[in-house]
Protein backbone atom coordinates (compact mmCIF):
# COMPACT_ATOMS: atom_id res chain seq x y z
CA UNK A 1 0.00 0.00 0.00
CA UNK A 2 0.95 3.44 -0.57
CA UNK A 3 2.40 4.73 2.61
CA UNK A 4 1.65 8.26 3.28
CA UNK A 5 -1.48 10.75 1.89
CA UNK A 6 0.51 13.65 2.01
CA UNK A 7 2.45 12.26 -1.32
CA UNK A 8 0.09 12.09 -4.49
CA UNK A 9 3.07 10.11 -6.57
CA UNK A 10 5.32 7.94 -4.49
CA UNK A 11 8.20 6.23 -6.64
CA UNK A 12 9.62 3.41 -4.62
CA UNK A 13 13.27 1.43 -5.48
CA UNK A 14 12.09 2.23 -9.47
CA UNK A 15 14.59 0.70 -11.95
CA UNK A 16 14.55 1.27 -15.17
CA UNK A 17 17.12 0.41 -17.93
CA UNK A 18 17.04 0.80 -21.61
CA UNK A 19 18.97 -2.01 -23.98
CA UNK A 20 22.06 -2.12 -21.46
CA UNK A 21 21.89 1.85 -20.34
CA UNK A 22 20.73 2.34 -16.74
CA UNK A 23 17.99 5.20 -17.02
CA UNK A 24 16.79 4.72 -13.39
CA UNK A 25 18.97 2.40 -10.60
CA UNK A 26 16.79 2.05 -7.64
CA UNK A 27 15.36 5.46 -7.27
CA UNK A 28 12.90 6.73 -4.80
CA UNK A 29 11.05 10.16 -5.48
CA UNK A 30 7.74 11.60 -3.18
CA UNK A 31 6.03 14.34 -4.96
CA UNK A 32 3.83 15.84 -2.35
CA UNK A 33 0.17 16.63 -2.99
CA UNK A 34 -0.80 19.67 -3.92
CA UNK A 35 2.73 21.00 -4.57
CA UNK A 36 4.64 22.35 -7.48
CA UNK A 37 7.60 19.86 -7.13
CA UNK A 38 10.38 19.98 -9.98
CA UNK A 39 12.25 17.54 -11.49
CA UNK A 40 16.03 18.83 -12.85
CA UNK A 41 19.05 17.91 -14.47
CA UNK A 42 21.06 17.65 -17.24
CA UNK A 43 19.76 17.05 -20.90
CA UNK A 44 19.72 13.31 -21.40
CA UNK A 45 19.30 12.13 -17.73
CA UNK A 46 16.27 10.63 -18.16
CA UNK A 47 13.70 13.48 -16.57
CA UNK A 48 11.71 12.73 -19.48
CA UNK A 49 11.39 9.08 -19.08
CA UNK A 50 10.83 9.65 -15.31
CA UNK A 51 7.80 11.49 -16.32
CA UNK A 52 6.46 8.73 -18.50
CA UNK A 53 6.97 6.14 -15.62
CA UNK A 54 5.10 8.67 -13.49
CA UNK A 55 2.28 8.69 -16.20
CA UNK A 56 2.84 4.25 -16.61
CA UNK A 57 3.60 4.87 -20.72
CA UNK A 58 6.84 2.89 -19.13
CA UNK A 59 6.74 0.20 -16.99
CA UNK A 60 9.91 0.12 -14.14
CA UNK A 61 12.11 -2.83 -14.81
CA UNK A 62 11.48 -3.08 -10.67
CA UNK A 63 9.89 -1.20 -8.54
CA UNK A 64 6.69 0.15 -7.93
CA UNK A 65 5.20 3.53 -8.89
CA UNK A 66 2.17 4.69 -6.27
CA UNK A 67 -0.49 7.42 -7.51
CA UNK A 68 -3.22 8.09 -5.22
CA UNK A 69 -3.03 5.14 -3.58
CA UNK A 70 -2.46 2.85 -6.84
CA UNK A 71 0.71 0.63 -8.15
CA UNK A 72 0.36 1.93 -11.67
CA UNK A 73 2.57 -1.34 -13.08
CA UNK A 74 -0.05 -3.69 -11.62
CA UNK A 75 -3.14 -2.45 -13.73
CA UNK A 76 -4.33 -3.52 -16.38
CA UNK A 77 -4.31 -1.43 -19.77
CA UNK A 78 -7.93 -0.85 -18.91
CA UNK A 79 -7.61 0.66 -15.35
CA UNK A 80 -4.82 2.58 -16.74
CA UNK A 81 -6.39 4.60 -19.62
CA UNK A 82 -9.00 4.94 -16.47
CA UNK A 83 -6.47 5.80 -14.19
CA UNK A 84 -5.14 8.43 -16.84
CA UNK A 85 -8.11 10.53 -16.36
CA UNK A 86 -6.52 11.88 -12.76
CA UNK A 87 -3.49 13.21 -15.08
CA UNK A 88 -2.92 16.28 -17.38
CA UNK A 89 0.35 16.54 -19.33
CA UNK A 90 1.41 19.73 -20.92
CA UNK A 91 4.05 17.91 -24.05
CA UNK A 92 7.26 19.50 -24.97
CA UNK A 93 5.35 19.95 -28.40
CA UNK A 94 2.20 20.85 -26.91
CA UNK A 95 0.93 17.82 -29.31
CA UNK A 96 -2.04 19.37 -30.12
CA UNK A 97 -4.52 17.40 -32.35
CA UNK A 98 -3.69 19.17 -36.11
CA UNK A 99 -7.12 17.53 -37.35
CA UNK A 100 -8.73 19.98 -35.15
CA UNK A 101 -9.02 23.46 -34.37
CA UNK A 102 -8.26 25.37 -31.07
CA UNK A 103 -11.88 24.74 -29.57
CA UNK A 104 -12.12 21.16 -30.65
CA UNK A 105 -8.63 20.26 -28.95
CA UNK A 106 -9.91 21.63 -25.46
CA UNK A 107 -13.36 19.84 -25.93
CA UNK A 108 -11.68 16.64 -27.14
CA UNK A 109 -11.02 15.17 -23.34
CA UNK A 110 -14.74 16.62 -22.28
CA UNK A 111 -16.40 14.89 -25.43
CA UNK A 112 -14.26 11.49 -24.81
CA UNK A 113 -15.29 11.56 -20.85
CA UNK A 114 -18.50 12.73 -20.29
CA UNK A 115 -21.89 12.93 -21.82
CA UNK A 116 -22.49 16.71 -21.01
CA UNK A 117 -24.43 18.37 -23.48
CA UNK A 118 -23.09 20.77 -26.32
CA UNK A 119 -23.31 24.39 -24.36
CA UNK A 120 -21.78 23.34 -21.15
CA UNK A 121 -18.93 21.95 -23.13
CA UNK A 122 -18.76 25.35 -25.00
CA UNK A 123 -18.69 27.24 -21.39
CA UNK A 124 -16.14 24.78 -19.93
CA UNK A 125 -13.76 25.29 -22.95
CA UNK A 126 -14.31 29.00 -22.65
CA UNK A 127 -13.35 28.92 -19.25
CA UNK A 128 -10.36 27.24 -19.79
CA UNK A 129 -9.15 29.20 -22.70
CA UNK A 130 -10.02 32.36 -20.34
CA UNK A 131 -7.58 30.89 -17.71
CA UNK A 132 -4.67 30.75 -20.68
CA UNK A 133 -5.76 34.16 -22.16
CA UNK A 134 -7.05 32.33 -25.30
CA UNK A 135 -10.60 33.08 -25.19
CA UNK A 136 -9.82 35.05 -28.79
CA UNK A 137 -8.23 31.93 -30.55
CA UNK A 138 -10.75 29.45 -30.22
CA UNK A 139 -11.02 29.16 -34.07
CA UNK A 140 -7.57 28.94 -34.72
CA UNK A 141 -5.80 25.99 -35.92
CA UNK A 142 -2.97 24.83 -34.48
CA UNK A 143 -0.33 25.71 -37.33
CA UNK A 144 -1.42 29.64 -36.86
CA UNK A 145 -0.55 29.28 -33.03
CA UNK A 146 3.27 30.60 -32.17
CA UNK A 147 4.82 28.11 -30.00
CA UNK A 148 4.03 29.82 -26.50
CA UNK A 149 0.31 29.89 -27.71
CA UNK A 150 0.45 25.91 -28.51
CA UNK A 151 1.54 25.43 -25.23
CA UNK A 152 -0.88 27.19 -23.76
CA UNK A 153 -3.68 25.48 -25.33
CA UNK A 154 -2.32 22.20 -24.37
CA UNK A 155 -2.05 23.77 -21.10
CA UNK A 156 -5.94 24.55 -21.16
CA UNK A 157 -7.05 21.10 -22.68
CA UNK A 158 -4.49 19.27 -19.81
CA UNK A 159 -6.58 21.13 -17.26
CA UNK A 160 -10.07 20.81 -19.14
CA UNK A 161 -11.27 17.88 -17.53
CA UNK A 162 -9.54 19.49 -13.72
CA UNK A 163 -6.92 16.53 -13.31
CA UNK A 164 -5.69 15.72 -9.83
CA UNK A 165 -1.90 16.15 -10.82
CA UNK A 166 -0.50 17.62 -14.10
CA UNK A 167 2.95 16.52 -15.70
CA UNK A 168 5.00 19.41 -17.48
CA UNK A 169 7.56 18.32 -19.88
CA UNK A 170 10.47 20.72 -20.06
CA UNK A 171 7.49 23.47 -20.68
CA UNK A 172 10.22 26.26 -21.00
CA UNK A 173 12.26 24.89 -23.64
CA UNK A 174 12.05 27.32 -27.05
CA UNK A 175 9.96 30.08 -25.14
CA UNK A 176 10.81 34.03 -25.80
CA UNK A 177 10.63 35.59 -22.56
CA UNK A 178 7.35 36.94 -22.40
CA UNK A 179 5.92 33.55 -23.33
CA UNK A 180 7.95 31.95 -20.73
CA UNK A 181 6.53 34.20 -17.74
CA UNK A 182 3.27 34.04 -18.57
CA UNK A 183 3.84 29.81 -18.50
CA UNK A 184 5.54 30.25 -15.05
CA UNK A 185 2.91 32.87 -13.52
CA UNK A 186 0.08 30.12 -15.09
CA UNK A 187 1.64 27.00 -13.36
CA UNK A 188 1.48 28.53 -9.92
CA UNK A 189 -1.75 30.20 -10.75
CA UNK A 190 -2.90 26.57 -11.39
CA UNK A 191 -1.38 24.92 -8.48
CA UNK A 192 -2.79 27.28 -6.07
CA UNK A 193 -6.16 28.17 -6.96
CA UNK A 194 -7.04 24.68 -7.97
CA UNK A 195 -4.65 22.45 -5.85
CA UNK A 196 -3.59 20.68 -8.67
CA UNK A 197 -0.32 18.12 -8.06
CA UNK A 198 2.25 19.78 -10.10
CA UNK A 199 5.36 17.76 -11.40
CA UNK A 200 7.53 20.21 -13.89
CA UNK A 201 10.32 18.54 -15.26
CA UNK A 202 12.94 21.09 -16.95
CA UNK A 203 16.27 22.16 -17.26
CA UNK A 204 15.71 25.49 -16.58
CA UNK A 205 16.99 26.36 -13.61
CA UNK A 206 16.30 30.24 -12.82
CA UNK A 207 12.52 29.18 -13.81
CA UNK A 208 11.91 25.86 -12.10
CA UNK A 209 13.31 27.03 -8.79
CA UNK A 210 11.23 30.15 -9.14
CA UNK A 211 8.12 28.65 -8.88
CA UNK A 212 8.47 24.86 -7.45
CA UNK A 213 8.24 24.22 -3.93
CA UNK A 214 10.60 21.23 -3.83
CA UNK A 215 12.63 20.24 -5.74
CA UNK A 216 14.94 16.89 -6.99
CA UNK A 217 17.95 17.22 -9.02
CA UNK A 218 18.60 13.53 -11.07
CA UNK A 219 21.55 12.23 -12.86
CA UNK A 220 23.92 9.33 -13.11
CA UNK A 221 20.46 6.84 -12.71
CA UNK A 222 20.27 8.58 -9.15
CA UNK A 223 18.70 11.36 -7.17
CA UNK A 224 21.58 13.40 -6.52
CA UNK A 225 19.98 15.82 -4.03
CA UNK A 226 16.35 16.92 -2.74
CA UNK A 227 14.87 20.02 -1.24
CA UNK A 228 13.72 23.32 -1.44
CA UNK A 229 15.33 25.61 -4.41
CA UNK A 230 16.97 27.64 -1.25
CA UNK A 231 18.20 24.55 -0.02
CA UNK A 232 19.40 23.34 -3.20
CA UNK A 233 20.88 26.37 -3.98
CA UNK A 234 23.54 26.25 -0.66
CA UNK A 235 24.30 22.15 -1.04
CA UNK A 236 27.89 21.35 -0.38
CA UNK A 237 26.94 18.57 -2.76
CA UNK A 238 30.13 19.42 -6.09
CA UNK A 239 27.59 17.34 -8.29
CA UNK A 240 24.39 19.86 -7.55
CA UNK A 241 26.44 22.73 -6.75
CA UNK A 242 27.84 22.71 -10.66
CA UNK A 243 24.21 21.71 -11.83
CA UNK A 244 22.71 24.78 -9.72
CA UNK A 245 25.82 27.38 -10.52
CA UNK A 246 26.18 26.33 -14.27
CA UNK A 247 29.72 25.49 -14.55
CA UNK A 248 31.08 23.75 -17.37
CA UNK A 249 33.22 21.36 -16.01
CA UNK A 250 33.61 19.31 -12.74
CA UNK A 251 32.27 16.15 -11.53
CA UNK A 252 30.03 16.40 -14.71
CA UNK A 253 32.75 16.12 -17.08
CA UNK A 254 33.44 18.69 -20.14
CA UNK A 255 34.34 16.19 -22.48
CA UNK A 256 32.78 12.93 -23.33
CA UNK A 257 34.97 9.74 -22.88
CA UNK A 258 38.00 9.89 -24.93
CA UNK A 259 41.22 8.25 -25.71
CA UNK A 260 44.10 10.04 -24.74
CA UNK A 261 44.39 13.40 -26.70
CA UNK A 262 47.86 13.26 -27.38
CA UNK A 263 47.96 9.95 -27.84
CA UNK A 264 44.58 10.10 -30.22
CA UNK A 265 46.51 13.01 -32.32
CA UNK A 266 49.71 10.97 -33.20
CA UNK A 267 48.53 7.31 -33.80
CA UNK A 268 45.78 8.08 -36.22
CA UNK A 269 46.22 6.19 -39.68
CA UNK B 1 39.25 2.61 -44.82
CA UNK B 2 36.51 -0.29 -45.35
CA UNK B 3 37.20 -2.74 -42.48
CA UNK B 4 36.93 -6.62 -43.01
CA UNK B 5 34.47 -8.26 -40.43
CA UNK B 6 35.49 -11.75 -39.33
CA UNK B 7 33.46 -14.64 -40.04
CA UNK B 8 32.20 -14.94 -36.80
CA UNK B 9 31.33 -11.39 -36.72
CA UNK B 10 29.07 -11.85 -39.92
CA UNK B 11 27.71 -14.68 -38.67
CA UNK B 12 26.62 -13.06 -35.12
CA UNK B 13 24.74 -10.45 -37.41
CA UNK B 14 23.56 -12.58 -39.68
CA UNK B 15 21.91 -14.16 -36.78
CA UNK B 16 21.05 -10.60 -35.15
CA UNK B 17 18.88 -9.80 -38.50
CA UNK B 18 17.12 -12.73 -38.40
CA UNK B 19 16.36 -11.99 -35.03
CA UNK B 20 15.24 -8.69 -35.45
CA UNK B 21 12.87 -9.76 -38.11
CA UNK B 22 11.27 -12.16 -35.70
CA UNK B 23 10.82 -9.85 -33.37
CA UNK B 24 9.06 -7.36 -35.61
CA UNK B 25 6.68 -10.43 -36.81
CA UNK B 26 5.77 -11.03 -33.34
CA UNK B 27 5.10 -7.15 -32.42
CA UNK B 28 3.04 -6.64 -35.79
CA UNK B 29 1.16 -9.57 -34.87
CA UNK B 30 0.47 -8.27 -30.93
CA UNK B 31 -0.35 -5.08 -32.58
CA UNK B 32 -2.89 -6.35 -35.04
CA UNK B 33 -4.38 -8.48 -31.89
CA UNK B 34 -4.85 -5.46 -30.11
CA UNK B 35 -6.18 -2.86 -32.78
CA UNK B 36 -8.67 -5.72 -33.74
CA UNK B 37 -10.00 -7.75 -30.43
CA UNK B 38 -9.00 -4.89 -27.68
CA UNK B 39 -12.75 -3.53 -26.19
CA UNK B 40 -13.62 -0.02 -27.65
CA UNK B 41 -14.15 2.76 -25.85
CA UNK B 42 -14.93 5.87 -27.60
CA UNK B 43 -18.74 6.41 -29.43
CA UNK B 44 -18.13 8.31 -32.23
CA UNK B 45 -16.23 5.05 -33.73
CA UNK B 46 -18.48 4.49 -37.02
CA UNK B 47 -17.56 8.50 -37.66
CA UNK B 48 -13.94 8.27 -37.54
CA UNK B 49 -14.61 5.22 -40.39
CA UNK B 50 -16.42 7.40 -42.13
CA UNK B 51 -13.56 10.02 -42.13
CA UNK B 52 -10.99 7.45 -43.22
CA UNK B 53 -13.12 5.81 -46.08
CA UNK B 54 -13.30 9.18 -47.51
CA UNK B 55 -9.15 9.96 -47.44
CA UNK B 56 -8.42 6.51 -47.60
CA UNK B 57 -10.69 5.01 -50.41
CA UNK B 58 -12.52 8.31 -51.84
CA UNK B 59 -9.26 10.18 -52.66
CA UNK B 60 -7.62 7.09 -54.14
CA UNK B 61 -10.34 7.06 -56.76
CA UNK B 62 -8.62 9.39 -59.06
CA UNK B 63 -5.33 6.97 -59.47
CA UNK B 64 -7.60 4.43 -59.44
CA UNK B 65 -9.77 4.78 -62.10
CA UNK B 66 -7.29 6.40 -64.64
CA UNK B 67 -4.53 3.59 -64.18
CA UNK B 68 -7.53 0.99 -64.76
CA UNK B 69 -8.68 2.90 -68.19
CA UNK B 70 -5.29 3.12 -69.34
CA UNK B 71 -4.26 -0.65 -68.44
CA UNK B 72 -7.92 -1.79 -69.81
CA UNK B 73 -6.97 0.03 -73.20
CA UNK B 74 -3.43 -1.50 -73.12
CA UNK B 75 -4.42 -4.69 -72.72
CA UNK B 76 -7.34 -4.90 -75.41
CA UNK B 77 -4.69 -3.15 -77.73
CA UNK B 78 -2.06 -5.86 -77.06
CA UNK B 79 -4.66 -8.78 -77.07
CA UNK B 80 -5.75 -7.30 -80.39
CA UNK B 81 -2.31 -7.64 -82.05
CA UNK B 82 -1.77 -11.20 -81.11
CA UNK B 83 -5.02 -12.80 -81.29
CA UNK B 84 -5.77 -11.25 -85.00
CA UNK B 85 -2.92 -13.02 -86.50
CA UNK B 86 -4.85 -16.25 -85.39
CA UNK B 87 -8.31 -14.76 -86.67
CA UNK B 88 -9.42 -14.64 -83.46
CA UNK B 89 -9.84 -11.30 -82.33
CA UNK B 90 -13.49 -11.67 -80.85
CA UNK B 91 -11.49 -13.20 -77.95
CA UNK B 92 -10.07 -9.66 -76.66
CA UNK B 93 -13.04 -9.35 -74.49
CA UNK B 94 -12.99 -13.05 -72.76
CA UNK B 95 -8.64 -12.12 -72.60
CA UNK B 96 -8.96 -8.82 -70.74
CA UNK B 97 -11.71 -9.38 -68.43
CA UNK B 98 -10.28 -12.65 -67.15
CA UNK B 99 -6.82 -10.78 -66.91
CA UNK B 100 -7.80 -7.77 -65.02
CA UNK B 101 -10.90 -9.69 -63.20
CA UNK B 102 -7.90 -12.72 -62.07
CA UNK B 103 -4.79 -10.84 -61.58
CA UNK B 104 -4.51 -6.97 -62.35
CA UNK B 105 -7.38 -5.65 -60.88
CA UNK B 106 -6.30 -6.79 -57.50
CA UNK B 107 -2.77 -6.77 -58.04
CA UNK B 108 -2.28 -3.24 -59.20
CA UNK B 109 -4.81 -1.63 -57.09
CA UNK B 110 -3.04 -3.21 -54.04
CA UNK B 111 0.20 -1.96 -55.43
CA UNK B 112 -1.39 1.88 -56.20
CA UNK B 113 -3.23 1.64 -53.09
CA UNK B 114 0.34 0.70 -51.18
CA UNK B 115 1.69 3.57 -52.83
CA UNK B 116 -0.67 6.44 -52.22
CA UNK B 117 -3.14 5.29 -49.08
CA UNK B 118 -0.44 3.20 -47.79
CA UNK B 119 2.25 5.92 -47.92
CA UNK B 120 -0.18 8.50 -46.63
CA UNK B 121 -0.82 6.42 -43.39
CA UNK B 122 2.56 5.34 -42.30
CA UNK B 123 3.68 9.26 -42.66
CA UNK B 124 0.37 10.66 -41.13
CA UNK B 125 0.30 7.79 -38.08
CA UNK B 126 4.43 8.57 -37.56
CA UNK B 127 3.96 12.54 -37.54
CA UNK B 128 1.36 12.03 -35.14
CA UNK B 129 3.97 10.02 -32.90
CA UNK B 130 6.99 12.31 -33.53
CA UNK B 131 4.63 15.44 -32.71
CA UNK B 132 3.26 13.38 -29.37
CA UNK B 133 -0.13 13.41 -30.28
CA UNK B 134 -0.83 9.52 -29.98
CA UNK B 135 1.47 9.90 -26.36
CA UNK B 136 -1.08 12.80 -25.94
CA UNK B 137 -4.66 10.25 -26.64
CA UNK B 138 -3.31 7.96 -24.37
CA UNK B 139 -2.59 10.43 -21.50
CA UNK B 140 -6.25 11.90 -21.98
CA UNK B 141 -7.18 9.04 -21.87
CA UNK B 142 -7.85 7.37 -25.27
CA UNK B 143 -6.64 4.82 -26.80
CA UNK B 144 -4.39 5.48 -29.91
CA UNK B 145 -5.01 1.89 -31.20
CA UNK B 146 -9.06 2.18 -30.76
CA UNK B 147 -9.05 6.26 -31.89
CA UNK B 148 -6.44 6.22 -34.21
CA UNK B 149 -5.22 2.73 -35.72
CA UNK B 150 -8.49 1.01 -36.10
CA UNK B 151 -10.36 3.18 -38.36
CA UNK B 152 -7.50 3.38 -40.84
CA UNK B 153 -7.36 -0.27 -40.34
CA UNK B 154 -11.12 -1.03 -41.10
CA UNK B 155 -11.20 1.42 -43.72
CA UNK B 156 -8.09 0.19 -45.91
CA UNK B 157 -10.12 -3.33 -45.90
CA UNK B 158 -13.52 -1.99 -46.80
CA UNK B 159 -12.17 0.74 -49.36
CA UNK B 160 -9.52 -1.89 -51.27
CA UNK B 161 -11.84 -4.65 -52.44
CA UNK B 162 -14.15 -1.72 -53.71
CA UNK B 163 -11.85 0.01 -55.42
CA UNK B 164 -10.23 -3.34 -56.89
CA UNK B 165 -13.89 -3.71 -58.65
CA UNK B 166 -13.82 -0.53 -59.80
CA UNK B 167 -10.70 -0.94 -61.60
CA UNK B 168 -11.91 -4.08 -63.02
CA UNK B 169 -14.87 -2.22 -64.47
CA UNK B 170 -13.27 0.88 -65.64
CA UNK B 171 -10.23 -1.70 -67.21
CA UNK B 172 -13.32 -3.60 -69.51
CA UNK B 173 -14.50 -0.14 -70.33
CA UNK B 174 -11.44 0.77 -71.87
CA UNK B 175 -10.93 -2.29 -73.58
CA UNK B 176 -14.08 -2.56 -75.33
CA UNK B 177 -13.01 1.38 -76.05
CA UNK B 178 -10.17 0.38 -77.76
CA UNK B 179 -11.00 -2.98 -79.16
CA UNK B 180 -14.81 -2.31 -80.22
CA UNK B 181 -15.04 1.53 -81.03
CA UNK B 182 -11.34 2.13 -82.45
CA UNK B 183 -10.18 -1.42 -83.91
CA UNK B 184 -13.87 -2.79 -85.48
CA UNK B 185 -14.13 -5.46 -83.40
CA UNK B 186 -18.10 -6.70 -83.30
CA UNK B 187 -19.26 -5.50 -80.19
CA UNK B 188 -21.32 -8.62 -79.91
CA UNK B 189 -18.67 -11.37 -80.13
CA UNK B 190 -16.76 -8.87 -77.55
CA UNK B 191 -19.43 -8.92 -75.08
CA UNK B 192 -20.43 -12.29 -75.59
CA UNK B 193 -17.10 -14.23 -75.29
CA UNK B 194 -16.72 -12.49 -72.28
CA UNK B 195 -19.77 -13.84 -70.67
CA UNK B 196 -18.90 -17.25 -71.70
CA UNK B 197 -16.07 -17.24 -70.61
CA UNK B 198 -16.05 -15.30 -67.44
CA UNK B 199 -17.41 -17.31 -64.30
CA UNK B 200 -19.12 -15.46 -61.29
CA UNK B 201 -17.72 -17.98 -58.42
CA UNK B 202 -14.48 -18.94 -60.32
CA UNK B 203 -12.79 -15.71 -61.86
CA UNK B 204 -15.04 -12.46 -59.66
CA UNK B 205 -14.80 -14.32 -56.82
CA UNK B 206 -11.63 -15.13 -56.99
CA UNK B 207 -10.32 -11.49 -57.54
CA UNK B 208 -12.14 -10.03 -54.69
CA UNK B 209 -10.73 -12.86 -52.24
CA UNK B 210 -7.04 -12.09 -53.50
CA UNK B 211 -7.92 -8.19 -53.13
CA UNK B 212 -9.36 -8.94 -49.45
CA UNK B 213 -6.28 -10.50 -48.87
CA UNK B 214 -3.97 -7.38 -50.22
CA UNK B 215 -6.33 -5.22 -48.44
CA UNK B 216 -5.63 -7.04 -44.93
CA UNK B 217 -1.85 -7.37 -45.84
CA UNK B 218 -1.18 -3.80 -47.32
CA UNK B 219 -3.01 -1.35 -44.55
CA UNK B 220 -1.79 -3.74 -41.53
CA UNK B 221 1.72 -2.98 -42.93
CA UNK B 222 1.30 0.58 -43.54
CA UNK B 223 -0.57 1.25 -39.66
CA UNK B 224 2.32 -1.04 -38.45
CA UNK B 225 4.75 0.90 -40.07
CA UNK B 226 3.10 4.26 -38.63
CA UNK B 227 2.91 3.24 -35.42
CA UNK B 228 5.80 1.28 -34.76
CA UNK B 229 8.63 4.01 -36.49
CA UNK B 230 10.98 5.89 -34.92
CA UNK B 231 9.49 9.04 -33.63
CA UNK B 232 12.11 11.29 -36.56
CA UNK B 233 12.27 12.74 -39.92
CA UNK B 234 14.46 10.37 -40.98
CA UNK B 235 12.06 7.63 -39.14
CA UNK B 236 9.10 8.54 -40.86
CA UNK B 237 11.07 8.51 -44.18
CA UNK B 238 12.01 5.46 -43.72
CA UNK B 239 8.56 4.00 -42.26
CA UNK B 240 7.20 5.50 -45.98
CA UNK B 241 9.43 3.86 -47.97
CA UNK B 242 9.08 0.11 -45.88
CA UNK B 243 5.80 0.27 -46.27
CA UNK B 244 5.31 0.67 -50.49
CA UNK B 245 8.54 -1.67 -50.52
CA UNK B 246 7.34 -4.38 -48.25
CA UNK B 247 3.63 -3.84 -49.20
CA UNK B 248 4.63 -4.29 -52.89
CA UNK B 249 6.49 -7.70 -52.12
CA UNK B 250 4.15 -9.30 -49.77
CA UNK B 251 1.32 -8.59 -52.58
CA UNK B 252 3.39 -10.10 -55.49
CA UNK B 253 4.48 -13.00 -53.44
CA UNK B 254 0.82 -13.96 -51.67
CA UNK B 255 -0.36 -13.23 -55.80
CA UNK B 256 1.41 -15.91 -56.80
CA UNK B 257 0.23 -18.13 -53.54
CA UNK B 258 -3.17 -17.44 -53.90
CA UNK B 259 -3.16 -18.24 -57.70
CA UNK B 260 -1.45 -21.60 -57.28
CA UNK B 261 -4.07 -22.36 -54.61
CA UNK B 262 -7.24 -21.01 -56.90
CA UNK B 263 -5.96 -21.93 -60.35
CA UNK B 264 -3.20 -24.56 -59.98
CA UNK B 265 -3.88 -27.77 -60.48
CA UNK B 266 -2.48 -29.25 -57.39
Amino acid sequence: MSADDTYAVELKEVTFTRGSRTIFDSVDIRIPRGKVTGVMGPSGCGKTTLLRLIAAQLKPDSGQVWVNGRNLPELSRADLFDMRKQFGVLFQSGALFTDLDVFENVAFPLRVHTKLPDEMIRDIVLMKLEAVGLRGALELAPDELSGGMKRRVALARAIALDPQILLYDEPFVGQDPIAMGVLVRLIRLLSDTLGITSILVSHDLAETASIADYLYVVGDSQVLGQGTPAELMNSENPRIRQFMQGIPDGPVPFHYPAPDYRTDLLGGD
Amino acid sequence: MRKVLPLLERVRLLGRSGLDVLEALGRSTLFLLRVLLGRGQFGSGFQLLVRQLYSVGVLSLPIIVVSGVFIGMVLSLQGYNILSSYGSEQAVGQMVALTLLRELGPVVTALLFAGRAGSALAAEIGNMKSTEQLSSLEMIGVDPLKYIIAPRLWAGFISMPLLAMIFSVVGIWGGAMVAVDWLGVYDGSFWANMQNSVSFSEDVLNGVIKSVVFAFVVTWIAVFQGYDCEPTSEGISRATTRTVVYASLAVLGLDFILTALMFGDF
